[in-house]
């Protein structure tokens, strides 16, 4: 199952053939983009083609379950399968919203930076991202910054940017093997990492291999 | 002393977890202060400036750093008390109880009505037509249902499968969990415990 899911996600990177897209394999791809997002410091790349295609098999189930007997034992089992679906993806969706609230300046700045292509907010999350910066820009300024004397009605971005610890340990398990990851703060240490070995180490040493599905967070 | 002001505003914050009501006196006197320290600084650096007088550079210095603190809590202040009521959408939806809303100033209730209008429309960009609701499944789901006390009258309720109950205080219930989630955060229903699911109850 997991190979499964591997293959998924480079077929889709690839834009090739995907054939291998199955509900199950998507569960699984979303799983991992969950407890990644769940346990990284900062906001990762979004999987907002995960998000849609489960969004389209809740519905589908849905709608089947409608046609099940109400007694019917499979409907109870389903249900709550569609429960826990359900909550990975609100949980995800909503660790995503909490990131883009807390470090809202941080992210537009970097967000900036990013190609269309390569950007890792959706256009509903940097839409919502820009309408809550300028919402509190607004709730400052109308309390306080323009009742303050000369210079200091400045909305001051830089002081106000509040910055995701990238230093932050993270467990993590890797998917595949991984050669010569500089410990950080140690004199060139380097380290390897065999797929399926568990580690401790600072975030921002596998931001990179996070962000590219070589490990996973746990 | 400069900033003490300052520091009681933002101590406020660490009394009680709830919104109290909007400090506007304090933050008024924290104004002034921050008027006064400004003036003196202007009348001061243009006596540097004009007599060449450094002796005063010092007294400006401190007083620059009084300001920018001043500064830094009153929009601790504000912000703290955004994220509060942040949480309040999350926990109690987009209609505030009578008893948070008096406590509002003005400001704050614009912004609350922002915050729901852009929350709204992020969830109804989610998924194929009708939006997917995030303010659901907020806890990790263990059971289909749960067996729940009503505390308040709350009239007629429709289940997704059509059925219709009606919530009549100190009464019993088991229901689905997903319907049962916004009540119990309302504090319309008591969770009495988690039951096993007895198939044939259903």
């Amino acid at each position: 199952m997991e190979d499964n899911g591997d293959v998924t996600m480079t077929a889709e990177d690839d834009g090739q053939e995907e054939e291998e897209v199955t509900a199950q394999s998507v569960l699984l791809a979303i799983e991992e983009a969950w407890l990644n997002e769940k346990f990284a410091p900062e906001i990762l790349p979004h999987r907002s083609d995960l998000v849609d295609c489960m969004l389209q098999q809740i519905t589908h189930m849905e709608e089947n379950m409608k046609r099940l007997d109400k007694e019917d034992l499979r409907l109870m089992i389903h249900r709550m399968e569609l429960d826990r679906i359900k909550y990975v993806i609100t949980n995800y969706l909503r660790a995503r919203l909490e990131k883009i609230e807390k470090y809202t300046i941080h992210i537009l700045s970097q967000e900036a930076t990013r190609s269309s292509e390569e950007c890792y907010l959706t256009v509903a999350e940097l839409q919502f991202a820009k309408e809550f910066l300028a919402n509190i820009e607004m709730l400052f300024k109308t309390i306080a910054l323009q009742h303050m004397p000369g210079n200091f009605q400045t909305f001051e971005v830089d002081t106000l940017t509040v910055k995701p610890n990238l230093q932050a340990y993270v467990f993590l398990r890797a998917n595949d093997r991984i050669n010569g990851i500089i410990v950080p703060g140690s004199m060139d240490e380097e380290i390897d990492l065999e797929p399926g070995s568990q580690h401790i180490i600072q975030y921002s040493a596998v931001a990179d291999l996070v962000k590219s599905g070589a490990v996973k967070l746990i | 002393m400069y900033g003490r002001k300052g520091f009681k505003l933002v101590s406020e914050l660490d009394v009680y977890s709830d919104i109290l009501p909007f400090n506007e006196a304090l933050i008024k006197e924290v104004l002034q202060e921050m008027q006064s320290l400004y003036d003196a600084n202007v009348a001061n650096s243009n006596a540097i400036r004009n007599d060449n007088n450094m002796a005063l550079l010092p007294s400006v210095q401190l007083r620059h750093i009084a300001l920018k603190r001043n500064k830094r809590c009153i929009l601790a202040y504000i912000y703290n008390r955004m994220r509060k009521l942040k949480e309040l959408r999350w926990e109690l939806g987009s209609i505030l109880p009578p008893e948070i809303n008096t406590n509002l100033i003005n400001a704050e209730v614009q912004w609350f009505q922002s915050y729901n209008k852009s929350l709204a429309k992020y969830m109804r960009s989610l998924g194929e037509d009708h939006g997917f609701n995030l303010t659901t499944n907020m806890v990790p789901p263990k059971t289909l249902y749960v067996e729940v006390k009503c505390v308040e009258d709350f009239g007629k309720l429709e289940l997704d499968d059509g059925q219709v109950i009606l919530l009549k205080k100190n009464t019993y219930h088991l229901l689905p969990r997903s319907v049962c989630e916004p009540l119990i955060r309302q504090g319309i229903l008591e969770h009495k415990r988690i039951s096993r699911v007895n198939i044939n109850s259903v």
